[in-house]
C-alpha cells in the first residue's frame, strides 16, 4: 500500500516538474513575471539571484498557502496569500541587504516586486489552495525553475551581446572583446531585453506547435 | 533629499524613464489588455488614478509612520496593503456615488493590485528620496507614462489584426518584438533630462 503511494507520488512529482519547467512554462507558455524577467537580465549574477528568490518565494509561499489552505476565509483570501508572499519577499530582501549588499543595489526595488509578481501569486491561488503542502512546495520549486531557466537564458545572451564579456560572480569566462567585437550597448538597454524574450518565447513557440503539428 | 525640478519629474518619467520602455513595470496587464483603444484609455486612467493616490499616502506613511518608528523593512507590506486598501475603497465608493464611472471602471480596479508598476512607483519614490510633492508629480507622471504606453501599443495591435503574423509568432512574442521597436523610439527622448 505504502509502495503504491509513494510510486504515485513519485510519478506525480515528475508531471508538476514538467509542466513547471517545460510544457507550461511560466515565462513563454503562460506569459506571466515579465516585469522582473526583463528588468534584471543585463547581467547573468542578476539573472541567477533573482531566479534564486523566486524560487525560494514560491517554494516557501506555495507551503504555507497550501497549510493554512483549510483556516483561510475565502474572502480574505487574497490579501492572506499577498501577507504571506510579502513576508518571504522581505525575508529574502533582508538576507541580501546584510550579506550581498552591492546585489542588492543592483536589483534595486525589483526584489520587492516579486511581491506583485503574477507567477508567485498564480501558483498560490490556482495550485497552492487545491493541494497537500508537500506537493505545493514542490511545483512552487518546479516554477522557479522554470522562471529562471528564461531568466538566464535571456541574460545570457544579453551580457554576451551587450558587453562582449560573460562574468559570473567575478569569474571571467568568455569574452569577445579581444578578437575585435565591438560592444552592441542596445542590448544592455531595454529595447534588447524586449527583443531577446520576443525572439525566445518566438522559438519556444515554433518548437511546441512543430510538435503538436506531427501528432495532428 | 533629492532636488530635481518637479517638471524634470514629470517629463523624465513620461518620456525619458517611461514606466513600461524603460523600468519593465506593469508588463503583465500591459500584455494582456492592450488589444483595444478605449479599454486602454480605461485602465490606464484607473492607474494613473490609484498610481498618483497611493504614491502619496505611501510617502505620508513611510516617513511619519515607518521611520520615526524605525520599521523601513515592513515597507514592502504596508505598500501593498495601502495599494490593496485604497483599490477597495475607491471601488466602494465609486460604486456608491457613479455608477457610471463604475461600470466604466469597475472591471478595471481589482487588477490594478496586482499592476506591479503601482508598487514599483512606491518603491522608487523611497530609493530616491523624494519629497512629497516630487513624489506625486512621480506618481503622476508614472501612470500618465504608462498610459501613454498601453495606447500605442493598442493602436498597433488594432492595426496588427489585419496583418499576417507567423503563427509561432502571434501573441506574447510579437508582442515583445513591438514593445522593443516602442522602446527604441522612445531612447530618442533619452539625453534630453537625467531622472
Amino acid at each position: 500500500m505504502s509502495n503504491n503511494l509513494a510510486a504515485g507520488q513519485k510519478i506525480k512529482i515528475r508531471d508538476i516538474f514538467a509542466d513547471g519547467v517545460y510544457r507550461f512554462n511560466p515565462i513563454t507558455v503562460q506569459v506571466l513575471g515579465i516585469c522582473s524577467a526583463l528588468a534584471v537580465t543585463n547581467r547573468v549574477d542578476n539573472a541567477v539571484v533573482m531566479g534564486g528568490a523566486l524560487i525560494f518565494v514560491t517554494a516557501f509561499s506555495s507551503l504555507l498557502v497550501s497549510i493554512l489552505r483549510k483556516s483561510i476565509p475565502l474572502r480574505i483570501r487574497m490579501i492572506v496569500e499577498v501577507a504571506i508572499i510579502a513576508t518571504f519577499v522581505i525575508l529574502f530582501d533582508q538576507f541580501l541587504k546584510a550579506y550581498a549588499w552591492n546585489m542588492s543595489k543592483q536589483l534595486g526595488p525589483y526584489v520587492g516586486l516579486i511581491i506583485t509578481n503574477c507567477i508567485v501569486m498564480g501558483r498560490a491561488e490556482a495550485f497552492a489552495t487545491q493541494n497537500t503542502p508537500l506537493t505545493s512546495m514542490f511545483d512552487g520549486i518546479a516554477n522557479g525553475i522554470g522562471y529562471s531557466i528564461v531568466l538566464i537564458l535571456v541574460a545570457l545572451v544579453r551580457e554576451i551581446i551587450g558587453s562582449g564579456t560573460l562574468n559570473i560572480f567575478g569569474t571571467q569566462i568568455l569574452t569577445l572583446l579581444d578578437i575585435g567585437y565591438t560592444k552592441n550597448l542596445l542590448f544592455v538597454l531595454a529595447p534588447g531585453a524586449f527583443f531577446t524574450a520576443g525572439f525566445i518565447i518566438w522559438g519556444v513557440n515554433a518548437i511546441t506547435n512543430t510538435k503538436e503539428d506531427a501528432n495532428e | 533629499m533629492s532636488s530635481t525640478p518637479l517638471l524634470v519629474i514629470l517629463v523624465g518619467s513620461i518620456f525619458t524613464n517611461n514606466i513600461i520602455f524603460a523600468s519593465f513595470l506593469g508588463m503583465c496587464s500591459f500584455m494582456a489588455v492592450s488589444d483595444k483603444i478605449d479599454t486602454a484609455i480605461g485602465l490606464g486612467s484607473a492607474v494613473t488614478f490609484v498610481m498618483v493616490a497611493t504614491t502619496a499616502i505611501n510617502y505620508l506613511v513611510y516617513h511619519y509612520i515607518l521611520v520615526p518608528l524605525g520599521l523601513e523593512f515592513i515597507s514592502y507590506i504596508i505598500f501593498i496593503a495601502v495599494i490593496a486598501a485604497f483599490v477597495q475603497f475607491v471601488e466602494m465608493f465609486v460604486e456608491r456615488f457613479s455608477p457610471g464611472l463604475y461600470i466604466a471602471l469597475g472591471i478595471f480596479l481589482p487588477l490594478i493590485t496586482v499592476n506591479c508598476a503601482i508598487l514599483g512607483v512606491s518603491l522608487f519614490m523611497v530609493l530616491r528620496n523624494y519629497n512629497f510633492l516630487q513624489s506625486t508629480v512621480f506618481g503622476l507622471g508614472g501612470g500618465l507614462g504608462w498610459t501613454l504606453a498601453i495606447m500605442l501599443m493598442a493602436g498597433l495591435r488594432e492595426k496588427m489584426g489585419y496583418s499576417n503574423v507567423p503563427r509561432p509568432l502571434k501573441g506574447a512574442a510579437v508582442i515583445m518584438l513591438v514593445t522593443g521597436v516602442l522602446a527604441m523610439a522612445f531612447m530618442g527622448f533619452s539625453g534630453i533630462i537625467n531622472l
